[in-house]
This record gives C-alpha cells, sequence and structure tokens, in this order.
C-alpha cells in the first residue's frame, strides 16, 4: 500500500515536471551510462538550463495551445 | 462470464448517459442541476473512448504495439525519451489545455447552454479527438516530425508553405484575441491590475532564484511563487481601496493596451530563464489546480444552471456575437470540440516521448476528452450565473450604455430579468466598480467560478478573493502566451521572410530579431487595438476570426489524415476522418463567406465598411469615430479583416485541392503509398509485458 502511494507520488511529480518541459535527470544519467559510457555528462544544473533553453529558447515550435 | 458482466456495465452506462440527456432535454423551463450535464457528457466520454477510439485503433490505423516508436529509436534522454503513459497523458493534457476551452463555451452560452453542450460532446468525439490522435499517429510513425513537415511529405512543399503562411496568420489573431481578452478584464480595475502587474517581479525572482540560487529547483520555487501570488491577491484589494494606489492602478482599455504591446516586445527579447520560463510554471500549475478545483466544485456544489436551454438568441441577433447557430456557434466553440491547434501540438514534444505506439489512444483521443470537459465545466460556470448577468457583462456599451440603469432597462427588454440593484450587488461581491460590458470570456467565468467556489469555501466574504483568482490565473496564462507566441511567431516570420531575404534568417543576429519581434508585435498590436476601441466590444470581430483560424488548421489537419488513410489503402475506413472534414469544411468555407458578404453589417465586414463609407458621403460620422480620418480607419479595418477571412479561406480551399489530388494519386496507385517509417520492431526489452 505505502509501496503503491510513493509510486504514485513519485510519477505525480514527474509528471508535473514533464508539464513544463523537464524530464527525469536520472533517465537520462541512465541512460548516458548504458549508450555512451565515458562520455561526459551534463550535471542537473547544465541538464536544468538545457531544457529550459529547448523548451522556451525556441526555433519556431509552438509547445503549447491558446 | 467476466465478458457478459463487462456488456452489462456498458449497457448501464449508456442507459444512465440517455437518462441523463433525456432529463435534460424535457426540462423545459425549468433549471436543472449541473450534474446532469456532467453525467451525460462523462457517459459520452466513457462509451466513445471504450469503442470508438478503440474502433480507430484497431481497425482503422492498426496501432501496432510491436513497432519501434521514435521514443526508442532516437533515445537521448533529453528530446526523445520513452514515458510512462499516464506522465506522458498529463504533459500532452497541460499542453492542450489553455485559455481556448474556457472562453468560447462562455461567448457560446449566448444562445442557451443546450447547442453548446451538443457540439462539444458531438465535435470532441467525431472531430477533435480523431484529429489529435490521428496527428500523433502519423507524426510518431514518422520520426516525430512536425506538422509543417507532415503536410510537405504527404501533400507537397508548396501546400506545406501554404499551410505555414496560414499558421503564423493563426498566432497573430491569437495573440490579439488573448490580449483583448485581458484588457477587457484589467480596464478600470485596480485591483485586477495590480494582481497581474505584481506577477512580473514575482517570475523575475523566481527566475533568478532557479538559475542563480538554487539551480533547477521547480517545485520549491513554484510553491513560493504560488504563495507569493496569493499575496498579491490580497494585496490587491489594499491597493483598490488606497485613494492613491487605487487611481495609480486605474488604467483604460486603451492605455492596458499600450502597455501590452510594449510588455510583448520586451518579455519576448529578454533570456527565457529570467521571465517566460518561471511564469510558466506559475501557469501551468495554476491551471491545473484550477481546473481540478472547479471539477470538485461543480460536482460537490452541483450548482443550478439558470440560463435557458435555448435562448431567443440562436436567430443571430446576439449582443455578444452576432451570426446564427449554424455556423457561427461551430466556430465560436473551437478548442474544446475541435482545435487546429492541437494538430501542433501532437506533432511536437509527445510523439518523441511516446513509449509505446498503443498508447497514442489513450494520449491523443483520451486527452482531449479531457480538454472537452474542460469546456463542459466552462459552459456551466457561464450558466450558473443569472442570466440577465450574463448579458449585461458580455454585451458591449454601444447596445446597453455605460450604467448600471441602462444596462439593467436594455437587458430586461429582451426577456432577462434583472435589475440595477442586482448588477451593483454582483459588482460589489466581487470587489470591482462595474462588471458591464466586460465581454471576453474572462470575467464572466471569473464570476461563474467565484460563485461555485465560494459555496465551497468562504460564502460571500470570499467571492471576491475567487473571483480575482480566476483572473489571475487566465491573464497569467494568457501573459505567458503571449510572450511565448511572440517568440513563436518570431521564429516563424524569420523563417518566412528569409526566404526572399537570406539575412533576416539569422536567428542570433541581434537587428534581424528585433526587426522580426517588432513586426509580429505590431501585427497583433494593430488587431489588438482595432479589437479595444470597437464599439462593439472587439470580440465581436476578432473571436470569429480566431475561430475561422483555428477550424482552418483543423480542417488542413483532417485532410492530411484523410490524405494518410487513402495512402495507407485504407480507403474503407475514410470516413473516419472524411465526415469531420466535410463538417469543418462547410462551417468554416460558410462562416468566412458571411463574415465578409453577409448582408447584416454586424457579421459581414463589406456591408459594416459600405455603412461607413455611404456615411461619410453624407458628411456624417458614425460612433465611435469622431473624425473623417478615423472613420477611414474603420473602412481601412473592415478590408483588413475582410481580407484575413479571404485568405483562411483560401489557404483550406488549396490544401483541399492537394488533398483531392493526393488521394486521387493514393488510389491509382496499386500499393500502399505512405512515407512512413519503414518497420522496425521495438528491442525486446521494451515490449508490453501483457
Amino acid at each position: 500500500m505505502l509501496e503503491e502511494l510513493s509510486k504514485a507520488g513519485r510519477y505525480l511529480g514527474q509528471t508535473m515536471r514533464l508539464m513544463v518541459g523537464l524530464p527525469e535527470y536520472g533517465t537520462y544519467v541512465t541512460h548516458m551510462e548504458n549508450t555512451h559510457p565515458g562520455e561526459p555528462m551534463m550535471s542537473y544544473e547544465e541538464f536544468f538550463k538545457e531544457r529550459q533553453e529547448a523548451r522556451y529558447g525556441g526555433n519556431g515550435r509552438v509547445g503549447r495551445c491558446c | 462470464m467476466n465478458r457478459l458482466s463487462s456488456k452489462m456495465g456498458w449497457l448501464a452506462l449508456a442507459l444512465l448517459g440517455a437518462f441523463a440527456f433525456g432529463y435534460i432535454g424535457l426540462q423545459r423551463g425549468e433549471s436543472i442541476s449541473a450534474i446532469w450535464i456532467v453525467i451525460a457528457a462523462v457517459c459520452v466520454y466513457l462509451i466513445a473512448y471504450r469503442f470508438y477510439s478503440l474502433y480507430i485503433s484497431d481497425k482503422v490505423l492498426g496501432l501496432d504495439a510491436t513497432r519501434m516508436t521514435p521514443a526508442y529509436k532516437y533515445n537521448d534522454g533529453l528530446d526523445y525519451v520513452p514515458t510512462n503513459k499516464n506522465v506522458l497523458f498529463g504533459h500532452h493534457f497541460a499542453a492542450i489545455a489553455g485559455a481556448g476551452p474556457l472562453v468560447g463555451p462562455v461567448l457560446a452560452a449566448q444562445m442557451g447552454y443546450l447547442p453548446g453542450m451538443l457540439w462539444i460532446l458531438a465535435g470532441v468525439v467525431f472531430a477533435g479527438a480523431v484529429q489529435d490522435l490521428m496527428v500523433l499517429f502519423i507524426s510518431t510513425r514518422r520520426d516525430g516530425r512536425s506538422l509543417g513537415d507532415l503536410i510537405k511529405s504527404e501533400l507537397g512543399t508548396v501546400p506545406g508553405v501554404i499551410a505555414l503562411f496560414g499558421t503564423f496568420m493563426i498566432m497573430v489573431i491569437i495573440l490579439a484575441v488573448l490580449a483583448l481578452i485581458v484588457v477587457k478584464a484589467l480596464a478600470e480595475s485596480p485591483w485586477g491590475t495590480f494582481t497581474v502587474a505584481v506577477t512580473i517581479p514575482i517570475a523575475l525572482f523566481m527566475g533568478v532564484y532557479t538559475r542563480y540560487i538554487r539551480p533547477g529547483r521547480i517545485g520549491e520555487i513554484s510553491l513560493i511563487g504560488f504563495v507569493l501570488l496569493m499575496l498579491a491577491i490580497v494585496g490587491g484589494q489594499y491597493v483598490q481601496e488606497h485613494p492613491v494606489l487605487g487611481a495609480m492602478f486605474t488604467f483604460t482599455g486603451k492605455e492596458l493596451t499600450w502597455m501590452l504591446i510594449g510588455y510583448g516586445f520586451i518579455a519576448s527579447v529578454l533570456p527565457v530563464w529570467l521571465l517566460l520560463a518561471p511564469r510558466d510554471y506559475l501557469s501551468t500549475f495554476l491551471k491545473i489546480g484550477t481546473i481540478v478545483g472547479l471539477a470538485l466544485g461543480i460536482v460537490f456544489v452541483a450548482p443550478e444552471l439558470k440560463m435557458p436551454a435555448f435562448t431567443q438568441f440562436m436567430d443571430g441577433s446576439g449582443p455578444v456575437w452576432s451570426g446564427s447557430l449554424f455556423p457561427f456557434l461551430f466556430i465560436t466553440i473551437a478548442c474544446g470540440a475541435v482545435s487546429g491547434f492541437h494538430a501542433l501540438i501532437a506533432s511536437g514534444t509527445t510523439p518523441k516521448l511516446l513509449e509505446n505506439e498503443r498508447h497514442a489512444r489513450f494520449i491523443g483521443y483520451g486527452a482531449m476528452l479531457m480538454e472537452s470537459f474542460v469546456a463542459i465545466m466552462a459552459l456551466i460556470a457561464a450558466s450558473c450565473i443569472e442570466p440577465g448577468v450574463y448579458f449585461a457583462m458580455n454585451s458591449p456599451a454601444a447596445l446597453i450604455g455605460t450604467t448600471v440603469d441602462t444596462a439593467a432597462h436594455a437587458v430586461s427588454q429582451w426577456g432577462f430579468y434583472v435589475t440595477p440593484e442586482m448588477l451593483a450587488q454582483v459588482a460589489k461581491d466581487v470587489g470591482e466598480h462595474s462588471i458591464i460590458s466586460r465581454a471576453g470570456g474572462a470575467p464572466t467565468l471569473a464570476v461563474g467560478m467565484a460563485h461555485i467556489l465560494s459555496s465551497i469555501g468562504g460564502g460571500k466574504v470570499m467571492m471576491a478573493f475567487w473571483y480575482h483568482f480566476a483572473i489571475l490565473f487566465e491573464a497569467l496564462f494568457i501573459l505567458t502566451a503571449v510572450d511565448a507566441g511572440t517568440r513563436a511567431g518570431r521564429f516563424m516570420l524569420q523563417d518566412l521572410l528569409g526566404t526572399f531575404v537570406p539575412s533576416m534568417r539569422k536567428i542570433d543576429s541581434l537587428p534581424a530579431s528585433l526587426i522580426a519581434t517588432a513586426l509580429c508585435v505590431a501585427g497583433w498590436g494593430y488587431f489588438l487595438y482595432q479589437g479595444v476601441v470597437d464599439p462593439l466590444g472587439g470580440i465581436n470581430t476578432l473571436w470569429p476570426l480566431f475561430g475561422i483560424s483555428n477550424q482552418m488548421l483543423a480542417g488542413i489537419a483532417l485532410i492530411l489524415a484523410t490524405c494518410v488513410l487513402f495512402k495507407m489503402k485504407r480507403d474503407r475506413f475514410a470516413w473516419v476522418t472524411i465526415v469531420p472534414t466535410v463538417w469543418i469544411l462547410i462551417c468554416t468555407l460558410t462562416a468566412g463567406w458571411q463574415k465578409i458578404f453577409d448582408a447584416n453589417p454586424r457579421v459581414g465586414f463589406l456591408t459594416h465598411a459600405s455603412k461607413y463609407q455611404a456615411a461619410l458621403a453624407d458628411g456624417k460620422l458614425l460612433a465611435p469615430a469622431k473624425s473623417v480620418a478615423q472613420m477611414q480607419q474603420i473602412i481601412f479595418n473592415d478590408y483588413l479583416d475582410a481580407g484575413l477571412a479571404a485568405f483562411f479561406i483560401l489557404v483550406l480551399l488549396s490544401i483541399l485541392g492537394f488533398g483531392i489530388k493526393t488521394v486521387l494519386a493514393a488510389r491509382a496507385a496499386s500499393k500502399p503509398s505512405t512515407s512512413e517509417t519503414p518497420f522496425e520492431a521495438l528491442p525486446a526489452s521494451a515490449l508490453p509485458s501483457t
């Protein structure tokens, strides 16, 4: 029961972050370790800045509806 | 046994829905509880999701659980990440839900709640959700590419460029109409203006905090920001009652217009982390919270609907916006039933995060059903306030005057009971000087929400708080959209202009980006100003143009979907998109035609122009013009608006032409001719366990 709740809570946190364009940092780290071992990896702060720029800095893409 | 009980369950649900519809339909002249609307809507959603979306997924599209998705193929932990489907649902819903589904139904309530409700439900099931699901599917099978790219690859380069031009004009109109809503809500309202103005320093503080003090801590700074926002609402009351501060924050519509134009320019050239991103955190979380709160409020309070099911304004004589039920209801309620803008979202970030192709059903179709429910709630909120108050709030000053006495008199003449005291009392309850002629949806929705939410907590005392909370929520959201939209428009414009002047394309060149930003702001600022000075309220002109442009984009997306179905050699299922395409085309083209040529000057731009021309020839001045130059300005604007409507019609017709050509070619081909990426199997570890 408690485990279920904490899982739901984690998903809720993930959802809220993804709503503002921030995917999971942990997923990124796992991905880098598994597929690009030894290559430079962004710290959380760099990751955050990179994602912020990608969401808002824009390439002319519309990220949300009216 | 299990199957039987499941069948019985769905049968019971269908019966419950039918009963709710019957109940709504048979209550003539008596007010009903909003809960019946909620029950009817939820039954429709569940049945449509269970049966129709499954049919589309399995039979029409053949969604394949074993097929590679862009999220796995290009996984980089950043843009392409396989994402849990519930998490992605939230992301997608937050991206498609905006001010549109809240405002359209409020405006449509002038015809009564029933026409709007029926269109929201029928539209979402057969058009809106189908479009979202189809575009998400098409983009997912093509590496998550954007709508413009998809049109280019499936229909050809020329229609792709035409669609891009159309999209840019939609941005301009959307930004103008959204900004107009803010101006209408904040004009002469020191409380509202102060609260919204304070969000700028709050956002700047949050921006600095997430950049330098504690980088990337979105959760905690959003909480801090939220507390500051609530304090801003409370502070607004103090400002309103303070003689000096109150006067300082009281602005006319025109002054607010210039401020918004200046804000739009400055905000969109600032670094994103400083103002845009933190404001987006606040507005996104506030939006989701408010939607949840409103849903709980409606279910628990179950307010009575005071608006009649139908009003006499179905004939097109309505004061809020003019034009008869067909075609104008169907373009007034755009988002919530079907919204072309969603095609841009469904071909944006979502397909790159989709873990499995079969999730497209839940995310594409399901999230749109949720959005439709938001529209139903907005309709309920607008229908649970006194109809007399609704019309006094939404009719332009040209029809009802500017005092409570003239407004009450005019609205009573239409057969909606209201007294000057009632109007004064509502204004007093929500802490405003006046609530008359605040067309634009936001204030009406705010009164409705204040009405519902104050029944949960705080009673009458809290009414003013809830009203300004609702205004703040919409304004915050819209200002974020103005900022982000101006940026997006600037890039689109640089791209388009770059075709002719290559130096304009350099996005890091300061002069090029300043010129493009200025052009973009000037574009929407022009229409905004025109709307603010319009004696018929601006919404009357701009909202139909917005609706036409948005449905035009929906038409384009549905034409694309139809072409893809034919190219996949699924001809016999193509009715799934042909039926909504035909309906959207009929409504949009008829509405566009009437906006240009209708003989009623309140509907047709050209008739309106010739009315002013005739007056000018006789040497007379018509309100609001006070000089010959202003008369000429109005005539020019009419021609401009007519030209814009004609532009949207031409874009839609040309895409239709290219679409028909594509379909004929696809039918002549002996095998499938889509440009989807060839089949690749998902890695075994990524296959769903069931």
